[in-house]
């Protein structure tokens, strides 16, 4: 079965998707990268989906609970490099994913994570990497 | 009796074509209808006499109530010209109609003449006639209407086109003012040309400005939202700015909710703001 790859960039995870994205990976990539944060003590999450160019309902909200999940287990999650067809579809779908971070491409994703203040107490007694 | 009375109107047409063509050329050019400041003589007198000539073979080869059969080709072609040329001229529908209906009255004055104490004739002959030349008229209406909504629909079109620029403003802030009234089709047209160029130029910043439209209601303030949603998925950050006194006041009575976006009353002020977001900064020297 096909697999989306996740990467760790010291303490950021990369996860580009390149394939089409049906239902049940998307769900298998929301187990996979919460477990994934969890064991990598990760304080970022980028996801690339520039070379997605359907997005429907479905996997809108898949990435919008990605992001809610990282952030209830203290890591910021990144939408990167979008589409503008794909934006202007989850938009006319009513998805505007609130309280998703997005970005340009992988590189300003990064530099926002990197930028942005430590939330929570927990990120101090993590050890430098 | 009837083809008789056909006869003589194909008959009229064809022998007496010059009379014809004079007294009804005078009586045009006698009508207020006659628009000397779009054309001149010349040009109708050319017109009127293309018109008639092959007007009269049609007669003669054609059956007299279906224009649109093949007898009829040369007469309707020539009626598509005249009628699209004043269509650009700027003539009015029902004066490039006229030109078609002033036949009547030299030619029913020549119908007359030649029935003369044939009353039933007379009247067959003119029903005839005015059948023919009522739906040659109408025709022309109709050919007249079809180029002026040519010419509407491209007019639209370039509008559309030069309406939508999207300028870059600074390294990473783009923006687009927008002129004229907001609707769906502008909306999606300005949506994706915007998000086009913020992949092009690989913005972080968008300033929309809304100094040229008129009236902001709840649905141009959707359209709005819409367009910085689609933004913001991308990963740009979209500002409002050139929001008049009136335009602020519209928004708070109608209950809009402009949301987290970042409101300016001017470019110059969303711009300030922009150079502060990317980390930039302008010194007089």
């Amino acid at each position: 079965m096909e697999r989306i790859p996740i990467l760790q960039m010291e303490d950021v995870l990369l996860v580009t998707i390149q394939v089409d994205m049906h239902d049940k990976l998307a769900l298998t990539l929301q187990d996979e990268l919460t477990a994934y944060i969890v064991t990598a003590r990760a304080r970022g999450v980028l996801i690339d989906i520039s070379a997605l160019e359907i997005v429907d309902s479905f996997i809108g909200r898949v990435l919008s609970n990605i992001a809610a999940m990282a952030r209830v287990l203290d890591a910021e999650t990144v939408v990167v490099g979008m589409q503008p067809a794909v934006a202007i579809t989850l938009v006319e779908l009513g998805l505007s994913l609130t309280g998703v971070r997005t970005a340009l491409n992988v590189e300003k994703g990064l530099a926002f994570l990197r930028a942005a203040p430590a939330q929570g107490g927990r990120h101090d007694d993590r050890p430098q990497v | 009796m009837r083809s008789n009375g056909a006869s003589k109107l194909a008959e009229i047409i064809q022998n007496e074509t010059r009379e014809l063509l004079a007294d009804w050329i005078e009586q045009q050019c006698a009508a207020n209808t006659l628009r000397r400041d779009l054309m001149n003589e010349r040009e109708l007198r050319e017109q009127s006499q293309q018109f008639l000539r092959t007007f009269s073979e049609a007669v003669q080869h054609g059956t007299l109530t279906d224009i649109m059969g093949p007898a009829w080709a040369t007469v309707r072609e020539l009626l598509e010209h005249i009628s699209s040329s004043r269509a650009t001229q700027g003539f009015s529908a029902s004066e490039t109609a006229t030109f078609v209906f002033s036949l009547k009255q030299p030619l029913f004055a020549r119908l007359r003449r030649a029935h003369g104490r044939d009353a039933n004739g007379l009247a067959d002959d003119i029903w005839q006639a005015t059948v023919l030349l009522d739906t040659l008229g109408l025709y022309c209406t109709e050919l007249y209407q079809q180029s002026r909504e040519g010419i509407i629909a491209r007019q639209q079109q370039e509008l559309l086109e030069l309406s939508t620029p999207v300028v870059q403003l600074w390294d990473g802030v783009l923006a687009l003012p927008l002129i004229g009234t907001l609707d769906s089709a502008r909306t999606q047209m300005v949506m994706e040309s915007l998000l086009q160029r913020i992949v092009e130029t690989g913005s972080d910043i968008a300033i929309i400005d809304i100094t040229g439209v008129p009236v902001v209601d709840t649905l141009v303030a959707q359209h709005l939202l819409k367009t910085v949603a689609a933004a913001r998925l991308m990963g740009a950050e979209c500002l409002i700015s050139g929001i008049r006194p009136q335009i602020a006041q519209t928004i708070v009575h109608l209950g809009v909710d402009l949301g987290d976006v970042t409101t300016k009353a001017t470019l110059a002020g969303a711009f300030a703001v922009a150079l502060q977001r990317t980390g930039q900064r302008l010194q007089k020297s």
